[in-house]
């Protein structure tokens, strides 16, 4: 789904943090006295929200174009060698100055650049052509003695001009090298980088020629290749840039360029802050960790530790996701097709909850039989069970609501794309504009913005210790789900153009309920964890425990 | 551009037919452009000694660019050698048919590093993990990532 730009989305217009890398002091604590940017909704920053920027392409372009030209300048070389340099040290800028001054060659042996390159920033082609240029500190090149197997010189023999040794081209239309001399014919040169750099996601390719260790410079690869790869190949300097820059982050998203700056979470931050972030097509996710989604409420090692377990445990907890249950009364097969867990068994009418399989009858008021795990009929169980047995069924509990929100948001956006399709028809058959038949879209972002926080506070609830703030908590999660089934369930109201104007009143109510809902659960769990409130009953990376309770496994 | 792997190919069979075969290497099958099966023994003392082996190589329109699948062909006449980096599959795990491919090698220098490969060994042993990976591998070793530890084995 796409989002346009009155989305209130407001985590990114928040404060703009500047997006070089200098960390000293720049503008780590702006404050938030300038109120003209502020939304009606929400008019403080939340305790669960942080502080980032999102940048385009072209920002980030600038940034690596200024270290760059910092580099071609300090140096005296060309921007393809300070592009191999910088890429070598991982974009250390500070670290590569040093390094380089205290011994240029072995510098850029290791960084696959022969020494006798260095020439003036003048020199654009770094092909192999006046190798007088500049005096070297060293000559020789050394191969990679990597491959100890049969040092083979090989049944091609070297430098015999026979023409390409690639292709066999016995008179190739061009033939070229990179400074370390290898010479092969354009054709070649060209379909290996595209592989490379194409197929393989490749930025630091070596020369052809077998166990030469002398890197491609970027110069080459614009005369060689067209210009689809060599965009292609700017877009992976970029990417490696972004990657070894600690304050920024490349939206995870399939082919999204965004790229996130943040600087207010550092790694010790994150026993207590879930820094998540939005980019400006609206993909949310996780800058302290590599989960590819907001994780939000639950801290980052947790929610890893959650996520290992999903992995491992797969096997048996597999069945659960199927798409299809029997009716309890009937036993009459049931594909559940929406979002919503009240189900109706076509044949015989029996309302049931798909979660627990109970009758829905009882869900009206005992909502919470739904959401928590029954301590006391496990403690009954216990006597006739095995332990690992109980385990088992505590996690499968917690397993079973969780991925019943993920499915259950996927098809809420599934059925969603329908509702779309026909409010589109009746834009054009009634007299309703675009903006009125706008709610339920609202309503579905809703809904799965939800049910991703709900998602996790199952994961959270299966690792947090039993107690009052755990109780407290759990009231929260189901206020919130019952907000969210019950929006859930609006969606799948048949629409015509008769109800519209009721159902638009009701699902504009329920929605900023449920939003409401959401944030609560969020800031009070954020808060929480400010405050020391949550005690977890399983060793969590980066927090000590004070206490050993006797009762972890509870 | 047109594949480059019939000309580049054409000219490698000339060569090992031509008598620039390496010893202890024969060419069993070379039919078309695609697949070419080729005998292998270690000469000299080994551990291997007596025994012959053969490879399928198999080459994409991308070859030499792109490296060729190489295994070792296990049926009833031929088995994989016994190898801490060849899979009873016959599956290999050898840097050089993947991130140190060069295209500048060829079936010819291909066949030398895994004869050197062999006579170097000092252990006849499967891989630690060959019971896992042949049960999950992919049916072209290309496809599998595999983490070359230790190449001076
Ligand atoms: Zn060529
Ligand atoms: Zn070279
Ligand atoms: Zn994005
Ligand atoms: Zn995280
Ligand atoms: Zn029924
Ligand atoms: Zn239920």
């Amino acid at each position: 789904m796409d989002y346009s730009d009155d989305d209130d989305y407001n985590y990114d217009s928040d404060e703009i943090m500047d997006g070089t890398q200098d960390d000293a002091s720049s503008v780590s604590e702006m404050d938030e006295d300038e109120d003209f940017h502020i939304q009606p909704t929400k008019d403080k920053k939340k305790s669960y929200e942080i502080d980032f920027d999102c940048l385009e392409q072209t920002a980030i372009q600038d940034i690596i174009r200024a270290d760059s030209e910092q580099i071609i300048s300090i140096f005296n070389v060309d921007a393809s060698t300070a592009s191999l340099l910088l890429r070598h040290m991982g974009w250390n800028k500070e670290r590569l100055i040093e390094k380089y001054m205290d011994n240029p060659a072995q510098v850029l042996e290791a960084a696959g650049i022969p020494s006798q390159q260095p020439a003036g920033p003048s020199q654009p082609a770094p092909i192999r052509s006046n190798p007088s240029t500049r005096q070297a500190t060293s000559t020789v090149i050394r191969r990679s003695t990597r491959r100890s197997t049969a040092d083979s010189k090989a049944p091609v023999a070297p430098l015999t001009p026979v023409g390409c040794l690639i292709c066999c081209d016995e008179n190739p239309a061009s033939m070229t090298s990179l400074m370390c001399g290898h010479n092969f014919c354009s054709e070649c040169w060209a379909e290996y980088l595209k592989g490379k750099i194409r197929d393989e996601g490749e930025c630091s390719i070596k020369c052809m020629a077998e166990d030469c260790s002398v890197l491609v410079p970027d110069a080459f690869i614009k005369e060689t290749c067209d210009a689809a790869v060599y965009s292609r190949f700017e877009e992976l300097v970029l990417r490696h840039f972004v990657a070894h820059t600690k304050n920024l982050k490349y939206c995870p998203a399939p082919s999204c360029v965004y790229t996130v700056s943040c600087t207010s979470a550092p790694p010790s931050s994150l026993t207590t802050v879930v820094p998540t972030v939005v980019c400006k097509k609206g993909h949310a996710f996780c800058f302290g960790c590599p989960i590819e989604g907001d994780h939000r409420p639950l801290i980052c090692a947790v929610a890893k530790l959650w996520l290992q377990k999903c992995h491992d445990d797969s096997e048996t907890a597999n069945w659960i996701k199927s798409n299809t249950k029997e009716c309890t009364k009937c036993q009459s097969t049931i594909e559940k097709n929406g979002g919503c867990n009240h189900m109706t068994c076509r044949k015989c009418k029996h309302e049931f909850c798909w979660v627990c399989m109970g009758p829905w009858s009882e869900h009206g008021t005992a909502w919470y039989n739904c959401n928590r795990f029954d301590e006391k009929s496990s403690s009954e169980a216990r006597d006739t069970q095995s332990k690992s047995r109980i385990s088992l069924e505590r996690y499968l509990h917690y397993y079973n609501r969780w991925a019943n929100h993920e499915q259950s948001a996927k098809l809420s956006v599934e059925l969603y794309a329908k509702t779309e399709k026909k409010m589109e028809e009746m834009q054009i058959t009634s007299s309703l504009t675009w903006i009125e038949v706008q709610f339920a879209r609202k309503a579905v972002e809703e809904v799965e913005r939800c049910r991703t926080t709900l998602k996790w506070t199952y994961a959270m609830a299966y690792y947090l210790d039993r107690s009052n703030a755990k109780e407290l908590f759990e009231d929260n999660q189901r206020d919130l789900e019952k907000a969210v089934e019950d929006l859930s369930e609006l969606l799948e109201t048949p629409i015509d153009p008769e109800n519209i104007p009721m159902l638009r009143q009701k699902m504009t109510d329920k929605t900023v309920y449920v939003q409401k809902r959401n944030e609560i659960m969020l800031e009070d769990t954020a808060n929480g964890y400010l405050e020391g409130r949550w005690s977890w009953n399983t060793p969590v990376e980066g927090i000590e425990r004070d206490e050993e309770p006797a009762s972890s496994s509870a | 551009m047109a594949a480059i792997a019939p000309r580049r190919l054409t000219k490698e069979l000339k060569e090992l037919t031509m008598g620039e075969c390496p010893a202890g290497v024969q060419l069993l099958q070379s039919a078309d452009f695609e697949t070419w099966v080729l005998s292998l023994e270690v000469l000299g003392e080994s551990l291997y000694k007596g025994e012959v082996f053969a490879l399928r190589f198999r080459f994409e329109p991308q070859y030499p660019i792109a490296s060729p699948e190489v295994t070792f062909i296990v049926d009833d006449k031929f088995k994989a050698p016994i190898h801490p980096h060849v899979y009873s599959n016959g599956h290999i795990c050898a840097s050089i048919l993947g991130h140190e491919w060069s295209p500048v090698l060829g079936v010819a220098s291909v066949c030398i590093t895994l004869q050197s490969m062999l006579a170097s060994c000092k252990k006849r042993e499967r891989p630690p993990d060959n019971d896992r990976y042949v049960r999950t591998a992919p049916a072209s070793p290309k496809k599998s990532r595999f983490h070359y530890d230790d190449d001076t084995v």
